[in-house]
């Protein structure tokens, strides 16, 4: 493999990895908010890309997309106050159930509206065919608008969760529910807030990598698998070990398929969550509290 | 300050606390003691609005708060410190902190919060020397110092204590109570509830005896410490008369 070819695999590697570490950062927020792993994540993903699509026929893209993120959220808060809120301390399967339900309910919801035509966001700047060249590689300049988002949103993160009261409010609820309470942080409130922040960063990617991957109402579904193998390799609740492992994944996926059928991409992302599951369920970069997920 | 009148509480059929009444009156530190399982913590947590009540009523500064949720308790004025600390271990010592007095920070009073985590400080000088630690790495005695000043954040009417001995080794739970003694007398109401029943007796003015979620006596420290019963049962046979 020549060098070129190889930054060119690379690349594309980073790009989807990115994607698949900020899914994973979505189920991060939520799970260390409430325990519970929310396999509605992916469909975020898919509302934040098909909402800007559909928004950005009325409007400048910029306010599409930020359109988009805001009614994502919203939904996110819904979900959480008619779906989970209610439930108490529910068991791990009936979480499961309910929330792969919530992923079914948007997804039909979005095959209502939008039918099942695949859609796309325009380049953010230049178009399909303009391309930055590094070391003889072609590199969309819509790359670097997704790396540079997940970046940021990581970032942003980083600093609300070390900076903020409200980031450490949040690390209180997680950390033990009945303490928060006692030193007065609005304990319910939180998790509907955790359920929009991770919608919102989920509809930010969605929106994002729209013009590279483009989007339909069934796009959710294999971003929630990947996200949650990323969750899950880089030790829930780890935000840090997501991005790595996200990274890592998409960069083992691309070059999986410059050697193997691409039909066998996805058999290399399952046959690692597996493995991992099997033989390490903590996760690459262990924080040993994830064990937990032996239960599923 | 606080009236708890006929409270019952029960985990499924089994009767945890039954028509438990008492009252907290303003300024003083009063105490509940008890055997372990007695249904002292649960009281507590009932208070706080932690454990749901089956019955009676719970009137803080005149108002019920049985069924408000915690948070809102707090707000009011009503903190409890947690049996066994439960600090946010990941955290370091000054955000615990901040947490605490987040209830004030949301009313906007952001720039008073700061001088009370001076406060706080000045009662615990070992909590700033270990600012930036995280509260997972204290000692057993600076975590307990760390849940208390925590709830002090709130600015709390009345502070409940539950347990704060337990665990500790002697010479830091005579500390503690002394801090709780100066906490009582810097105007903040105290309910301790403790195992350790003399020390409790020692720094309060009045004292409840919890049996198997009853109260079955009540008096000023001084009678409880003369109680045969109460020599018997939760003294030890050293001091008797």
């Amino acid at each position: 493999m020549t060098l070129d070819l190889a930054l060119q695999y690379l690349v594309a590697g980073l790009t989807y990895g990115a994607i698949y570490a900020v899914v994973a950062i979505g189920f991060n927020i939520v799970y260390s908010a409430t325990g519970i792993i929310n396999f509605a994540q992916g469909e975020f993903v898919m509302l934040g890309g098909m909402l800007a699509v559909q928004l950005s026929r009325s409007m400048p893209l910029p306010a599409a997309v930020a359109l988009s993120v805001a009614i994502t959220a919203a939904v996110g808060a819904v979900v959480e106050v008619a779906f989970i809120r209610w439930l108490g301390k529910p068991t791990v399967l009936r979480m499961v159930v309910i929330t792969i339900g919530v992923s079914i309910l948007l997804r039909e919801g979005a095959l209502f509206l939008w039918g099942e035509g695949v859609r796309s966001l325009p380049y953010f700047t230049g178009d399909e065919v303009s391309s930055v060249g590094i070391l003889g590689a072609r590199i969309s300049p819509q790359v670097f608008w997704v790396l540079g988002t997940v970046a940021l949103i990581v970032a942003v993160l980083e600093w609300f969760y070390r900076r903020t009261l409200l980031g450490w409010e949040m690390q209180a609820c997680a950390a033990n529910k009945d303490a928060a309470a006692l030193c007065g942080v609005p304990v319910r409130r939180l998790v509907t807030l955790s359920f929009a922040m991770a919608a919102a960063i989920g509809a930010l990617a969605g929106a994002v990598v729209s013009p590279i991957t483009y989007t339909s109402y069934a796009a959710g579904g294999p971003l929630a698998i990947k996200g949650f193998t990323v969750a899950i390799l880089g030790g829930l609740g780890n935000s840090g070990g997501a991005v790595a492992a996200g990274l890592a994944l998409g960069v083992v996926e691309s070059f999986a398929v410059s050697v193997l059928p691409a039909a066998y991409k996805d058999v290399v992302t399952l046959s690692l969550l597996l493995a991992v599951l099997v033989v390490r369920p903590s996760g690459l970069f262990a924080s040993g509290e994830a064990a937990r997920l032996k239960e599923f | 300050m606080l009236r708890v009148r006929n409270l019952d509480v029960s985990y499924g059929p089994v009767a945890a606390l039954r028509r438990v009444s008492l009252h907290v009156n303003p300024g003083e530190i009063a105490t509940i003691i008890g055997a372990n399982g007695a249904g002292k913590s649960t009281l507590l947590r009932s208070i706080a609005g932690l454990t749901p009540a089956r019955g009676g009523e719970v009137l803080f500064r005149g108002e019920p708060v049985l069924g408000v949720r915690t948070e809102r308790i707090v707000a009011r004025g009503c903190s409890l410190v947690p049996e066994g600390r439960q600090v946010f271990a990941t955290l370091p010592v000054r955000e615990n902190l901040m947490i605490g007095g987040s209830v004030r920070v949301r009313r906007g009073l952001r720039r008073e919060v700061e001088g009370d985590l001076e406060h706080v400080y000045r009662l615990f000088p070992r909590l700033q020397e270990r600012e930036r630690q995280l509260a997972g790495t204290l000692s057993g005695g600076e975590q307990q110092m760390l849940a208390i000043g925590r709830a002090l954040m709130a600015r709390p009417a009345l502070v409940m204590l539950d347990e704060p001995s337990m665990g500790l080794a002697p010479l830091v739970v005579k500390d503690i109570l002394a801090t709780v003694e100066r906490i009582a007398a810097g105007g903040t109401t105290v309910l301790l509830v403790e195992q350790n029943a003399r020390s409790a007796l020692k720094v309060a003015r009045r004292g409840y005896v919890l049996e198997n979620g009853r109260v079955v006596l009540e008096g000023t420290s001084e009678e409880l410490l003369q109680n045969r019963d109460v020599q018997r049962a939760y003294l030890g046979s050293e001091v008797m008369p």
